[in-house]
């Protein structure tokens, strides 16, 4: 066991953890942080992709004991204290950017560290910027016009 | 995508944004595998690595003795408590059906399957654990292969059981003389061989996965009174159904929730055989347990899809009018039949005619075990693959006749003024406009312009070609009436249940049967119920998925819940004001015949007085003022059984730019036009077209599940299995034309298959296009840079599907190809 003292969420948390467990398991397990979730073992599907120290990071690709001492936000953490949706999380809701909701904390997670690297990305931006996140609702189509509508560059959902 | 339809004064039509996004958005779901219970143990399954093998010893105690672990039984230790894996469709009356449990004691038929369960502590400790069980194995003779499967029993090949004595579980056919819907088939083709064109072509319908991004998990409780399984299933109900049949656990005694469900598109339609194992655990044991499978064995053991061989005839006049039209089918049900498993194909059998005027027609399937994962519903199941062989084949004759493919289409489907129209299979088509919606996708498409492209790039030999492809799709479903899947011999009813509580505060509970794992069911029906019921959206709640709540439904798959759920809800509505009424006269004190009900208000014809059905739920909460004999309820439920399928169709066109160097297929447009009747969220429709279009381009271009010579499963992670990225996918233009269904009064069809059943054959169509001066009549499935290349420097079909001409095919008088 090893002990690990960091925060997520804005809360610090300390634990003793095996060095093998990995972060997602660590934020799902034993914080309960269950907004954040798995779809895959070989890190295709960013279903569990949270913030480490402001970056997007698969959390099933990253130790626990590699957080030790960094600041992790989840989508449990993204809203504000009195609970207004980031724009992001607004912007996927405005524009049917998901359906069965299980890809969207990875989706959302990701799409803010796409806007905070390019603020205006064109489509292709967009779809390149995702590639890492695996969704089989949405056909990706809403999710493009979802992060355009968050980055300001459309008007939103078409129906 | 701009709808025709306007939003309206009411909800109904409205692009109501999703009341389920809420928690989806922030983290606050419960999916079965967020779920912890006090004391809770964790299972991890130990899996076969051979297809086909008889079990010779299985030694647990290095397991047992693993830190933490509380158990680890076989097959033989769970014995009957682990009920059985059923198959609900035998297709025929003398089907082959091998026996499924779900963890057999003696012999393995597939790769993943389960021959022990370790029980610990942790999930950790339960694989570390797994790794320590000791399985002897002797290996046997393994099914592979589908077309020599289905002839083993003639010729000693392997058996996927070797008890059965074959691996053809069933033959199924439907001849329109024989049925008396048409011609005969046979006569129509000879004369077509005589004086007329014949397309004989065969067609590979490829494995695939469902791949729902949620892997499965089941949490079984077996403290207290009723045995709780949670699970990420979309059948709560026919689960729990299997599990009183299969184990005598009275079916009052289980309660099954299906929480939040990630995605299903019918790969979460089966009752698994990591269920049954993880209820009789939890019941052995007395604790609660948890399973959670990692994304490779759900792609090792969850149901597989699709896995045809297509041999087609269509029989067609010198000018190109359709005669006759012949399917053969072998379709791989693989280990076991599932629990539609053979029903699959036979879904098909009706819509290989599609919007075409067949005046004859014959349907085969032959359904073949083979030691591979078992197969079973995947989005659209059944016509998909209808639909791919005959948007291929028109596609073909077009060719053939050196005409527009639209204009040969348009020569052959049923008119608008046809309507309601009787199909060579049998079935009564309500609605459609194929003119409309044809002429609709054209300009969005910009089909014309397309076309002038694709002239001046073959004209200068552009190394990237263009092909545009066409798509105009037609299925069946709302599945399903009960009497025609009683008369198919399926084991149950096709209604959906609903009820309307109407709450003392004016807030309104709607329980539904249908089981939503994405689609937007709680947004949609509270639509329904505002619009009807004449009270606020938000004041809505639907309940659903978990059978102590929704005590009775048939689920949700088959595009089914809008078209049979929604109308049993407009039905329970209708019953709750109808209750409502004598207790409005009784207050109102006015005669029941002078009331009139509008905007959510009882009012009395021709004054100013009137009640809200808020204020009648209140007043009959208390039952101090009611008339006598009225019961203290207007609370209502409704159990409907949809009379006829719904016949959505649409024109799907896509135009793809192929690198004739590389073989590199590129989507370049996408445009379609669907007629699905009238919507209720146009919105919640939208994403369900651009969904459904990516998983059957998916299956064009992308997918396939490849076992190797040895039965092993190598795309079993997403590393191999290709599902696409937002990188290798475009926007999709999308449009409507609506011509309401007849027979619910929503006036709806389904839309959850219609973009997956439509856009494989426009994409292949497309990519054949840009091939076709290259002497290239057809691109194996998914269409990967090698094959097309492949294709472009052979001339044939750059995979399998040149092999092995079909029996009922005369090769010296075949046309084309």
């Amino acid at each position: 066991m090893t002990r690990i003292n960091l925060t997520v969420d804005g809360q610090s948390v300390a634990d003793d953890v095996e060095p093998r467990m990995l972060l997602v398991q660590y934020l799902r397990e034993k914080l309960g942080k269950t907004g954040t979730v798995i779809g895959c073992d070989t890190s295709n599907c960013g279903a569990c992709t949270v913030h480490l120290n402001g970056r997007s990071v698969k959390s099933c690709n990253v130790l626990a004991v590699q957080a030790d001492g960094g600041e992790v936000t989840t989508i449990e953490g993204l809203a504000g204290e009195d609970g207004a949706l980031h724009p992001v999380q607004e912007a996927f809701r405005e524009c049917h950017g998901l359906q069965c909701g299980f890809c969207t904390p990875g989706m959302i997670m990701q799409t803010v560290d796409l806007l905070a690297e390019n603020p205006s990305p064109s489509e292709e931006a967009i779809r390149l910027g995702l590639e890492g996140n695996l969704c089989r609702c949405t056909g990706y189509h809403n999710i493009v016009r979802a992060v355009q509508h968050a980055a300001g560059t459309t008007e939103g959902a078409s129906a | 995508m701009t709808a025709t339809q306007e939003p309206t004064q009411g909800e109904i039509g409205r692009d109501r944004r999703r009341k389920e996004d809420q928690r989806l958005i922030t983290g606050r779901t419960r999916w079965t595998d967020n779920i912890t219970l006090p004391g809770m143990l964790h299972l991890a399954m130990v899996r076969s690595p051979f297809p086909h093998a008889r079990i010779t010893g299985i030694d647990t105690s290095a397991a047992k003795a693993g830190t933490n672990v509380v158990a680890v039984y076989t097959g033989a230790d769970l014995g009957e408590s682990q009920g059985a894996c059923i198959n609900a469709w035998p297709v025929v009356p003398d089907q082959v059906t091998p026996a499924h449990l779900p963890m057999p004691s003696d012999r393995v038929a597939f790769a993943g399957e389960t021959v022990a369960v370790v029980v610990a502590r942790s999930a950790a400790e339960a694989r570390d654990a797994a790794e320590l069980v000791e399985v002897d194995y002797e290996e046997l003779p393994a099914a592979l292969d589908l077309k020599e499967s289905a002839e083993a029993h003639t010729n000693g090949g392997a058996l996927a059981h070797p008890d059965l004595g074959t691996n053809v579980s069933a033959v199924w056919r439907f001849d329109s003389a024989e049925a008396g819907t048409g011609g005969d088939v046979e006569q129509a083709i000879a004369e077509a061989r005589q004086d007329g064109i014949v397309i004989e072509r065969e067609y590979r319908q490829q494995r695939l996965i469902p791949a729902f991004m949620e892997p499965r998990s089941v949490v079984v409780d077996p403290t207290g009174e009723q045995i709780t399984m949670w699970s990420a299933t979309q059948v709560p109900h026919i689960l729990r159904f299997a599990l009183a049949a299969t184990t005598g656990v009275p079916e009052s005694k289980i309660r099954v929730i299906a929480p939040d469900v990630g995605g299903g598109f019918g790969g979460k339609l089966q009752q698994t055989p990591e269920e049954m194992i993880a209820f009789a655990v939890a019941r052995k044991l007395g604790k609660p347990v948890k399973f959670t499978e990692t994304r490779s064995e759900s792609l090792l053991t969850a149901h597989h899809g699709r896995d045809q061989w297509q041999r087609l005839t269509l029989a067609a006049t010198k000018d190109g009018h359709v005669t006759g039209l012949k399917v053969d089918l072998l379709a791989d049900l693989g280990a076991y039949v599932a629990i539609v498993g053979g029903g699959v194909p036979v879904l098909g059998a009706f819509m290989f005619n599609a919007i075409y005027k067949f005046p004859a027609y014959q349907f085969q399937t032959t359904n073949v075990l083979t030691n591979k994962t078992w197969t079973d519903a995947y989005r659209g199941a059944g016509r998909p693959e209808a639909t791919f062989a005959i948007e291929r084949l028109m596609d073909e004759l077009a060719n053939e006749l050196g005409k527009d493919p639209l204009e040969v289409r348009e020569m052959n489907w049923i008119k608008h003024e046809e309507f309601p129209f009787t199909t060579v299979a049998g079935l009564e088509y309500d609605s459609g406009n194929y003119e409309a919606a044809t002429a609709r996708a054209k300009e969005m498409f910009g089909y014309d312009a397309l076309r002038a492209e694709q002239a001046e790039r073959r004209s200068r030999g552009d190394k990237v070609q263009l092909g545009i492809g066409v798509s105009t799709f037609t299925e069946m479903c709302g599945l399903a009436p009960s009497r025609v899947l009683g008369s198919l011999n399926y084991g149950a009813g096709g209604w959906e249940h609903a009820e309307v509580r109407m709450l003392p505060t004016g807030k309104v509970e709607v329980v539904t049967g249908a089981s939503a794992h994405g689609q937007g069911h709680e947004t949609a029906f509270s639509q329904i119920v505002a619009d009807r019921l004449g009270v606020p959206f938000e004041d809505v709640e639907v309940l659903h998925g978990d059978t102590q709540i929704s005590h009775k439904g048939l689920d949700t798959y088959g595009s089914r819940s809008l078209v049979v759920g929604g109308e049993a809800l407009v039905r329970a509505v209708d019953k709750v004001i109808e209750k409502a009424k004598p207790v409005a006269a009784h207050l109102l004190e006015a005669s029941a015949d002078d009331l009139e009900f509008s905007g959510g208000r009882f009012s009395v014809r021709g004054t100013d007085q009137g009640m809200a059905i808020t204020e009648i739920a209140t007043a009959v909460f208390a039952a101090h003022n009611l008339p006598d004999g009225v019961e203290a309820s207007i609370d209502s439920e409704a159990t409907y059984d949809p009379v006829n399928f719904n016949y959505p169709h649409g024109t799907h066109l896509c135009a793809v730019e192929v690198d004739t160097e590389t073989g590199q297929v590129r989507m370049r447009k996408y445009a379609c036009c669907d007629d699905i009747g009238n919507v209720i969220n146009p919105l919640i429709v939208s994403g369900q077209v651009h969904g459904g279009l990516v998983q059957g381009i998916a299956q064009a271009l992308w997918e396939e599940a490849v076992y190797d010579e040895n039965g092993t499963l190598v795309t079993g992670s997403f590393v191999d299995y290709l599902l696409p990225t937002a990188a290798d996918t475009i926007s999709f233009d999308l449009d409507h034309t609506t011509s309401p269904a007849t027979t619910n009064s929503l006036g709806t069809k389904g839309v959850g298959e219609a973009g997956t059943i439509a856009s494989t054959p426009a994409v292949v169509n497309a990519v054949v296009d840009a091939l076709r001066p290259y002497g290239v009549h057809d691109v194996a499935m998914p269409c990967t840079p090698e094959r097309v290349w492949r294709a472009i420097n052979t001339g044939g079909s750059g995979g399998e599907t040149t092999e092995a001409a079909a029996p009922h095919f005369d090769e010296s008088e075949g046309a084309a190809q």
